[in-house]
């Protein structure tokens, strides 16, 4: 029988989150027990992981103003979790006010709050769909409703494509997010890296096999295999660095050393 | 914004850095500390008023810890670290010139104050937040119950509004749910469904392995089956469905239910089973047709060894004449009437009587003695009809002809057999009908070839398919040509050149021998006039040609004749018309009166093959012939030296008899030299035969007569 495509069977509030984990990092309260729990246990092993979480956010914060120096005013937020403070849309739209952002994800629950929070912003939408199946997204007509893909968009792959493993075709999906984007369109993209992480790595894989315990396998790569996710887009500088050292506007030493864990960068299509 | 160097300005910039420092590695906002420390500047500046206002509140430490916590300052040390900076550095950065003593008691109470805030704050967001969230998981449940719910409502929709019945039961049988439309199939009471077991089902009519497809399903062996199966409905009827019966299992595989699925066919069936009857009985009298006899008798010759069939082939005598005089109504009476006597004569198991259509039946007995059984079924056909049947008052009697063939199965066809019943019912029928014969293969053959060339006769006219021989009449005295017989002949396209023997009966059979004796005829005469034409100085040749018995009766036979002559434009005496005796025997004046016309006109007639029939001498007298041909028989008996001399003897007389009616005489069948001589001396006077030539084309008689001419 006919079921929307994201909808799961049933919403299991006992099974945790990657959606409210990220906000019970990040110091929020839009999580229940079973997620904090699980945040807490993968905290034992990595006690900064906020802060890795806290340096993604600010890095999207600097690449969504530097869209807008780019004069992209068109945002698609995958994997856009719970909306919590400093989201795309407030910075793009403080900047811009005529700035439109379509945020997408698979959790809903985090759909649902999202719909909550932008209740009454016409600039902004949410949809419920799946990185794994980019044309749902593409052909969505609340994606045709905001974002003209005549036009540059700025697609935001922020510490989503860690939680793509490798039989889903991460890379297909990207391609094809690609090949529908307008030249001048920019891939704002994070990923998780053993590589950075100041801690031995068999305390960092503790904390990655917490997410495989939740079902939500966590796919650390390295540099290399990040920068493959370019493919076809032209590197803006400094290209794919750890997160604080991309286009840092404060002194890059004041930061965590957790900050530098994993990989940030741009690209531009041709 | 820039503040005079240390004065107040400048110094609580320098609070709200230091503050800025202290908390910013705490936070988790995503704001650079310098765009933080930009959000600290104004909570900073309400604890600076108010450490300095001339009347004192504490709500503006209230108001700048819920500012923390709008910040994003969230984490309990955030407030710590706040608290420790506002302790060591309000008063220092924002107290200048006032009473220090009750500055500090000041900074304690905003510092109690912004504790107090920051947790209402913190506590409000944290109880808002999630509401926030509880909502949103609330709303998607809600979003995938209403979907799940629009799903079930359509799978019921689906499962009640079906036309097809469907019903749900556990692998024990026990029937746990069925639907409006397998009720509605059941009479539409639940009693008689619900809470019941599938095995109470059963049907007189289930197929064998109804049951076996179950026990098979239950077992987890099978996924699913499709049979027709009938079910009793509370009342008793019959209901006949189309079942399809499907495992369903549970998440691990298990078998769980079963499904059904049935559709009603009982009205479908019911129509088949009438559209059936229809199509494979006779209307009239009920009996199986030709359509459901074939499929018995093929049946019948398709089964095992040793089984052996017997089959009466009846054809009512002279049923045409009933229809004919009391009409249709009377005959269809009569065959039912007929139908019906037949129809108890067949009783035992493995008899079946059929009617093929008009008058025609059929009687089949199978087993093993079907030799006796076939015998015994046609004296009782024939015993039914003994008695008269009444039909409008009278009596009518019935009489038939029966073929029977009987035979073991496997090595004819149905048609092959219905054939030879067919012919052999012809031969009891020109036997005289009224009784049976037992199909023969040799006879059955022969009607065949008969059967094929009688069919193919009319066609073989048109195509142009006959010809004609001739064979030269001598004159006995001087050796010369006189004229010849013509002799038709078919080049068959399968058989070759068929002598008239093989085809002139079933010309006369069919009425044909009118025309094609026409044909003859014309193409003899014309030939006749051709040679006429060449050697007219050959003497006048003429030919001879014969007419069958049936040509005799025709009525056009004198004016055909005429016609031809004159168109031909050859005299009469150019023609010898050949009568056999047997043709004439018992001829009575109004026979003959086309041939003495035709004698009158000049036309000879000989009588031939005389001395094979009465050879009523007598009546000679008053036929109009002037020409005696003499059967071979007579000279047969002069091939041998010396001649029979009571052949000489009758020859002689005949001769003389025949020379003192004015009759010449030929003879037929003259092979040889000495009996020409010898024929010569008994005074007959013309001859034809191998001794002098066989029947050839035109040409060779013309070659023949040149000769004679220059000899």
């Amino acid at each position: 029988m006919e079921r929307p495509a994201w909808a799961p069977r049933s919403i299991d509030i006992s099974v945790p989150s990657v959606a409210r984990i990220y906000d019970y990092y990040l110091g929020g309260s839009h999580n229940f027990e079973v997620d904090r729990e699980a945040a807490r246990k993968a905290m034992e092993f990595m006690p900064g992981l906020p802060k890795i979480m806290q340096a993604n956010r600010a890095f999207m914060r600097r690449a969504v103003r530097f869209a807008l120096d780019e004069g992209i005013t068109q945002f698609v937020d995958i994997g856009s979790g719970i909306p919590t403070f400093g989201n795309v849309h407030e910075v793009a739209q403080s900047a811009d006010s005529g700035a439109r952002v379509l945020y997408v994800d698979h959790d809903p629950v985090a759909v649902a709050h999202s719909q909550a929070v932008l209740a009454g912003n016409d600039d902004t939408d949410v949809l419920a769909a799946d990185l794994r199946k980019p044309r749902e997204i593409l052909e969505s007509p609340r994606l045709r409703r905001l974002i003209d893909l005549n036009r540059p968009v700025a697609l935001l792959l922020v510490a989503i494509l860690h939680f793509v493993e490798d039989a889903d075709d991460p890379y297909g999906a990207v391609a094809e997010l690609r090949d529908a984007l307008a030249p001048g369109s920019l891939l704002v993209l994070t990923h998780a890296s053993y590589e950075g992480i100041p801690l031995p790595p068999e305390r960092s894989e503790g904390a990655v096999d917490v997410y495989k315990d939740i079902r939500n396998p966590l796919i650390m790569r390295s540099r290399e295999e990040i920068t493959r996710f370019f493919e076809g887009y032209e590197m803006v500088e400094p290209g794919v660095v750890p997160p604080p050292l991309w286009r840092p506007q404060t002194a890059p030493e004041d930061e965590d050393p957790y900050a530098f864990s994993g990989f940030a960068g741009v690209g531009r299509t041709a | 914004m820039s503040a005079e160097p240390d004065g107040p300005e400048d110094r609580l910039r320098r609070l709200t850095t230091i503050w800025s420092r202290a908390v910013f590695p705490v936070t988790s906002t995503s704001l650079t500390r310098p765009e933080f420390e930009e959000r600290l500047l104004p909570l900073a500046r309400l604890l600076s008023d108010a450490l300095r206002a001339r009347t004192f509140d504490a709500g503006a430490g209230e108001a700048a810890g819920a500012g923390l916590v709008a910040a994003h300052c969230t984490a309990p040390e955030a407030l710590s670290r706040s608290l420790d900076c506002v302790d060591a550095y309000l008063v220092l950065y924002c107290g200048e010139g006032g009473d220090q003593e009750d500055l500090r008691a000041r900074s304690a109470r905003l510092q109690h104050a912004m504790a107090a805030g920051f947790a209402r704050a913190l506590r409000e967001r944290t109880l808002a937040e999630q509401e926030a969230i509880s909502q949103a998981a609330l709303r998607a449940q809600g979003v995938v119950a209403q979907a799940l719910h629009a799903s079930e409502a359509r799978f019921r929709a689906v499962f009640e509004g079906a036309a097809i019945g469907i019903g749900i039961a556990d692998l024990d049988g026990n029937i746990l749910q069925v639907n409006e439309a397998l009720l509605r199939m059941f009479g539409g009471s639940e009693q008689g469904v619900r809470g019941r077991n599938v095995r109470d089902w059963t049907h007189a009519e289930d197929a064998p392995q109804v049951w076996r497809l179950y026990e098979e399903l239950v077992r987890g062996e099978r996924e699913h089956y499709h049979v027709e199966k009938a079910f009793y409905r509370p009342d008793g009827t019959a209901l006949w469905t189309n079942l399809t019966v499907s495992l369903l299992r549970d998440a691990d595989g298990n078998p769980q239910y079963q499904l059904a699925l049935m559709e009603d066919t009982t009205e479908r069936r019911l129509l088949n089973l009438r559209l059936r009857y229809e199509a494979t009985h006779d209307a009239l009298t009920g009996l199986p047709n030709r359509t459901l006899f074939f499929e018995r008798l093929e049946k019948t010759l398709n089964a095992g060894e040793g089984q052996r069939f017997g089959l009466c082939y009846l054809d009512l005598d002279g049923f045409k004449t009933i229809n004919d005089s009391l009409g249709h109504a009377a005959g269809d009476r009569l065959l039912v009437e007929v139908a019906d006597r037949l129809q108890a004569c067949a009783t035992a198991p493995g008899e079946m009587v059929a009617r093929l259509g008009g008058d025609e039946f059929v009687a089949l007995t199978t087993g093993p003695d079907t030799q006796r059984e076939v015998d015994e079924l046609a004296s009782r056909i024939m015993n039914a009809l003994v008695a008269p049947v009444r039909i409008e008052g009278r009596e009518l009697t019935v009489r038939g002809s029966i073929g029977v063939v009987e035979g073991p199965v496997g090595e004819r066809s149905a048609a092959e057999v219905l054939r030879s019943a067919d012919i052999t019912m012809y031969r009891a029928k020109s036997a005289g009908g009224n009784r049976f014969e037992l199909a023969d293969p040799e006879a059955d053959a022969r009607a065949i070839t008969r059967h094929g060339l009688t069919t193919a006769l009319p066609a073989a006219l048109d195509r142009g398919e006959f010809f004609i021989e001739y064979q030269p009449l001598v004159h006995l005295g001087d050796g010369s040509v006189r004229g010849a017989e013509a002799l038709v002949r078919w080049l068959h396209p399968q058989h070759g050149v068929l002598g008239p023997d093989r085809f002139i009966p079933l010309a006369e059979h069919t009425g044909l021998i009118v025309p094609l004796g026409r044909w003859v005829m014309e193409q003899s005469v014309r030939q006749a006039r051709a040679w006429r034409e060449r050697h007219g100085d050959a003497g006048p040749l003429r030919i001879n040609v014969n007419l069958s018995p049936c040509q005799l009766h025709h009525p056009g036979l004198v004016q055909d004749t005429v016609e031809i002559l004159e168109r031909t434009g050859v005299t009469p005496d150019a023609l010898c018309l050949e009568v056999t005796e047997s043709a004439l025997i018992g001829a009575d004046d109004d026979l003959l009166k086309p041939l003495r016309r035709l004698a009158e006109m000049g036309v000879d007639i000989a009588l031939d093959d005389f001395g094979t029939g009465y050879s009523n001498l007598a009546n000679l007298r008053r036929l109009p012939v002037s020409v005696l041909k003499l059967d071979r028989s007579f000279t047969r008996g002069m091939q041998q030296f010396p001649a029979d001399p009571v052949d000489l003897k009758i020859v002689e007389g005949i001769v003389a008899l025949a020379h003192s009616l004015d009759l010449a005489v030929t003879v037929e069948g003259v092979e040889t030299g000495a009996q020409a001589e010898q024929l010569r001396v008994l005074g007959c006077d013309t001859a034809q035969g191998w001794y002098y030539a066989r029947p050839g084309p035109p040409e060779r008689l013309h070659e023949l007569a040149l000769v004679d001419a220059a000899g």
